[in-house]
């Protein structure tokens, strides 16, 4: 059996144990509905900046809601002291990582997903024309954070106060990652192709490329102790 | 291991120990609780990195060649290891794929009859008793038939009947090709099956004898002689 079909194995455990329990996709769809809504009260229908301001409230919603399912990523391992037991097996700890990254990369992905079609239904998205590029945003953003959020999801799980620091430590690296799904969805909900945001774009690719290189090497530490 | 240190931020957990155990040996650990036992059985089944000193297990010097030796070792602990979402069967078959056990279904199969959980195997692990999660921890230790068995309070929680089982597969897997360290502060089974005993006080081995050589009716008495019967971990 590979690599890659190793992470799939840890994956699948994590994908199994949620088609029981659903306690993170619904947590995280739940708050991401809450964010789109309440900013929705907040922002006048047929304002003309409402443009300016719609890309904002989607990656809001999408950050904060994946915050909470990243949060609850490793919880499940520290049952029964189970990452322990994952520890202990004769895998390289790249392994584990892309297994868990695997697993919060479709949980994310679908939150995603269903996110961005409540906020198409109260913003008066067009879906035919945007689907595809928004589609690939959501991709490539969703990798960029479940990689660096999956990194420090195990870092602070033995904390007490691990929402907090995990919040405190992911939103400042996500910055750039933001920043650039907002800016490129921005240009796709104006009506522009995604050639446009090529830049934006290409930001994504290389911060995906890095964080994800970068915290499959660190993951060994992470998880040490 | 030779000159053993294992420091948790600034405090010594294991200081200075050096063991010697033969293959295929049994020694058991026995210590108050604080002694540092769980500490050295996560050390030498290379769940955490030693401090300082040199560790050689089944020929793998740690930390170095961990990744090495983890395909040898099975591990008991008071916690099982196991998913409580998931089903023994589901909880047998992960850990099976992660070892790369052969014949899978088959040995999953074999250890859930051994453990006597067959009837159960496809309920969730959440449902279990305690005694039924550490008979299942049991079965998931053997999957990948382990030549270094490391046991840590395994008795801790059990029922009549399972610490019965757990007592008949210790019999089955002390056929002298396994290594097994068990650790306990119960002095009626640990010495039931072992080769050698060892006590551990305030992360130090006091005592170390071969089981033939000590006096098993009075070793409760040597237990108290050596750790103390008012046990304090700042004297």
């Amino acid at each position: 059996m590979g690599f890659l079909s190793q992470a799939w194995v840890i994956a699948r455990k994590d994908i199994i144990g949620e088609l029981r329990t659903r306690e993170t996709v619904l947590s995280m769809l739940l708050f991401g509905f809450l964010v789109i809504l309440i900013f929705n009260f907040g922002i006048e229908p047929g304002l003309r900046e409402e443009n300016l301001v719609k890309p904002g409230v989607l990656w809001a919603a999408f950050t904060f809601a994946g915050i909470l399912g990243l949060n609850r990523s490793f919880i499940a391992e520290k049952e029964n002291d189970c990452l322990q037991g994952l520890l202990l097996c004769p895998v390289d700890r790249s392994v584990i990582y892309l297994g868990k990254f695997f697993g919060n990369f479709i949980f994310t992905l679908s939150m995603g997903l269903v996110v961005f079609l409540f906020f198409s239904v109260l913003y008066n998205v067009n879906l035919v024309q945007v689907a595809l590029p928004l589609g690939a945003i959501l991709v490539l953003t969703t990798i960029g954070f479940t990689a660096v959020g999956t990194l420090f999801s195990a870092v602070s799980v033995g904390l007490k106060t691990r929402d907090v620091i995990l919040s405190i430590l992911l939103i400042p690296v996500m910055v750039p990652v933001v920043l650039a799904a907002a800016k490129s969805s921005g240009r796709v909900l104006d009506g522009d192709s995604l050639a446009g945001a090529g830049l934006w774009l290409a930001l994504l690719v290389v911060y995906d490329v890095i964080f994800l290189t970068v915290a499959i090497m660190l993951f060994d530490y992470a998880v040490e102790e | 291991m030779k000159g053993l240190w294992k420091y948790f931020d600034h405090f010594p957990a294991i200081r200075g120990l050096d063991v010697e155990l033969e293959l295929g040996r049994f020694l058991t650990v026995f210590g108050p609780n604080g002694a540092g036992k769980t500490t050295l059985i996560r050390v030498l089944s290379t769940q955490i990195q030693p401090s300082q000193g040199e560790v050689e297990v089944g020929g793998c010097v740690l930390p170095g060649q961990a990744y090495r030796l983890r395909r040898h070792v099975g591990v008991i602990s008071h916690n099982t290891y196991l998913y409580p979402n998931l089903t023994a069967r589901e909880n047998l078959t992960f850990f099976g794929r992660m070892y790369r056990v052969p014949d899978l279904g088959d040995r999953i199969k074999t250890l859930l009859e051994e453990v006597g959980l067959s009837g159960r195997r496809d309920d969730l692990v959440r449902t279990y008793s305690r005694g039924m999660q550490q008979r299942l921890s049991i079965a998931r230790a053997l999957l990948h038939d382990p030549d270094i068995m490391f046991l840590d309070e395994p008795y801790t929680g059990l029922d009549q009947h399972a610490s019965r089982m757990l007592r008949d597969v210790l019999k089955t897997l002390h056929t002298g090709e396994r290594t097994l360290v068990m650790t306990t502060h119960n002095i009626e089974q640990g010495l039931e099956m072992c080769d050698e005993v060892a006590i551990q006080v305030r992360g130090r081995l006091v005592f170390r004898e071969n089981v033939g050589a000590i006096d098993r009716a009075g070793f409760e008495q040597t237990y108290f002689d050596h750790v103390g019967k008012d046990f304090r971990w700042d004297s």
